[in-house]
């Protein structure tokens, strides 16, 4: 295995581009260093992006945050500025394994990682997140819903590498919220996940809304009918039933001991309900 | 092609030479004979192999070797003073808060890292915070005594 850490994401690219066998990015490791360990993985090549800054950066752009592909769960927490306006983004994040993953593991790794569990990634579809792309044909955007098709399988070509993620500007009165069911309290993977994102009008009617839910398919969804169940309404308990009846009918789980196709069905609708109802209230402050 | 490394370990600059598959873990156990820090499952899962790196908490096990070139490493060798116990060290003592010890150094280096960041915690924050730490033979209460304690008494003195 050879171990590359180049200084800027071109470079990067020309790398994993080149590399004849097996290329893998490194982040924060703490998916890629156990699947190497593991002989689930086996590559020629490792690039360390952590050298390049505008993976490691959180700054503002646009009226909105670009946050650097490999920035760690633990520095979005510090970010106050950025905590203040994606909480719900910033927590997703934060319910990534324990204390020590939190302090390596990013918003990248957990996209790329192709888990449809991935907690960070239905916060990131419900915050409109766009990820920008470096591979060796240039730069180019990409919304997160589209990056992740299936089960460790990406729409990224080879030699591709995510750099940071924007997220979009706030309209006054916008709040965001994830919420996962596992069974335990800490330190496990979604049975669901759902991410929800909405603004209010000045009337307290709900203008726009995006709802994701994870672990309930092969792929992080974004569920249009669930966000038209909220738009227009004023998110009373007959548009969370409506939006709830949308998540559940977007649902294709896989059925196993973590939890029956039934379970995951029902829990996601209930999830969505709560989730909502959390970004309201941030919504109604903000 | 071994990798020559030069970091900042405990306060002391370092160099150790690596592989690439080799972890953090593996380089301070076995090429610098820091054997304070333990592995446990290697996979991230158990907090045994707990160090700070550039201050953060993070699991050397889940780090290269190679990536710590520059960087400032703090491990549970660096946390007494010569002969002089950390508080934490202590009171983990006082409060018999280990058995067979394997979990002990991660705990202590989790524990140090949370009260620098928060000298005050709730007994749920401290329950959280170390939930990456696994310790099969306590049960957890006597650890979450000797850090409340050893927190209280550190705002203290």
């Amino acid at each position: 295995m050879r171990y590359e850490s180049p200084d800027t994401l071109e470079a990067a690219a020309k790398l994993l581009a080149s590399e004849s066998g097996e290329a893998r990015i490194l982040a924060g490791g703490t998916d890629l260093l156990v699947q190497i360990r593991s002989e689930v993985l086996s590559p020629a090549l490792v690039v360390d992006i952590k050298k390049v800054a505008e993976t490691r950066t959180i700054k503002e752009e646009a009226g909105g945050f670009r946050i650097g592909a490999a920035v760690t769960g633990a520095e979005l927490k510090e970010h106050s500025a950025l905590k203040k306006v994606w909480p719900g983004l910033v927590e997703a994040a934060n319910l990534i394994g324990s204390t020590q993953v939190q302090g390596r593991a990013s918003l990248g790794g957990n996209l790329c990682n192709g888990s449809p569990a991935a907690d960070s990634v239905p916060a990131m579809i419900a915050a409109g997140a766009v990820a920008s792309i470096v591979g060796p044909n240039g730069r180019r955007d990409l919304k997160v819903e589209d990056i992740m098709l299936a089960p460790r399988k990406l729409a990224l070509q080879k030699g591709e590498i995510i750099a940071s993620f924007l997220l979009p500007k706030r309209a006054p009165h916008s709040g965001d919220a994830y919420l996962r069911f596992i069974p335990r309290t800490e330190m496990d993977i979604a049975v669901v996940g759902c991410g929800v994102s909405l603004t209010l009008d000045g009337s307290g009617t709900c203008a726009a809304a995006r709802v994701s839910l994870g672990a309930v398919a092969a792929r992080p969804l974004l569920v249009e009918d669930a966000a038209k169940a909220l738009i227009g309404s004023k998110i009373d308990d007959a548009a969370l039933e409506k939006m709830a009846a949308a998540a559940r009918a977007a649902c294709k789980p896989i059925d196993d001991k973590r939890g029956t196709i039934e379970f995951r069905t029902d829990v996601a609708g209930v999830l969505a309900k709560r989730t909502a109802l959390i970004a309201l209230e941030r919504a109604r402050k903000g | 092609m071994k990798h020559h490394v030069t970091t900042t370990i405990n306060g002391d600059e370092t160099e150790f030479l690596c592989d690439t598959e080799q972890t953090l873990l593996d380089c301070l156990r076995d090429e610098l004979e820091l054997t304070g820090t333990k592995e446990g499952c290697g996979s991230g899962d158990c907090g045994a192999c707990s160090v700070l790196l550039d201050g953060r908490l993070v699991c050397s096990c889940l780090v290269l070797g190679v990536e710590v070139g520059g960087k400032k490493i703090d491990t549970i060798e660096g946390m007494a003073t010569g002969d002089k116990l950390h508080p934490l060290q202590r009171k983990f003592l006082e409060h018999a808060a280990l058995q067979c010890g394997i979990c002990t150094p991660g705990v202590l280096v989790a524990a140090k890292s949370l009260l620098e960041k928060n000298p005050n915690p709730t007994e749920t924050e401290v329950r959280y915070w170390l939930a990456g730490n696994l310790c099969r033979c306590t049960g957890y209460d006597k650890i979450i005594r000797a850090v409340m304690d050893a927190a209280a008494e550190m705002r203290g003195a």
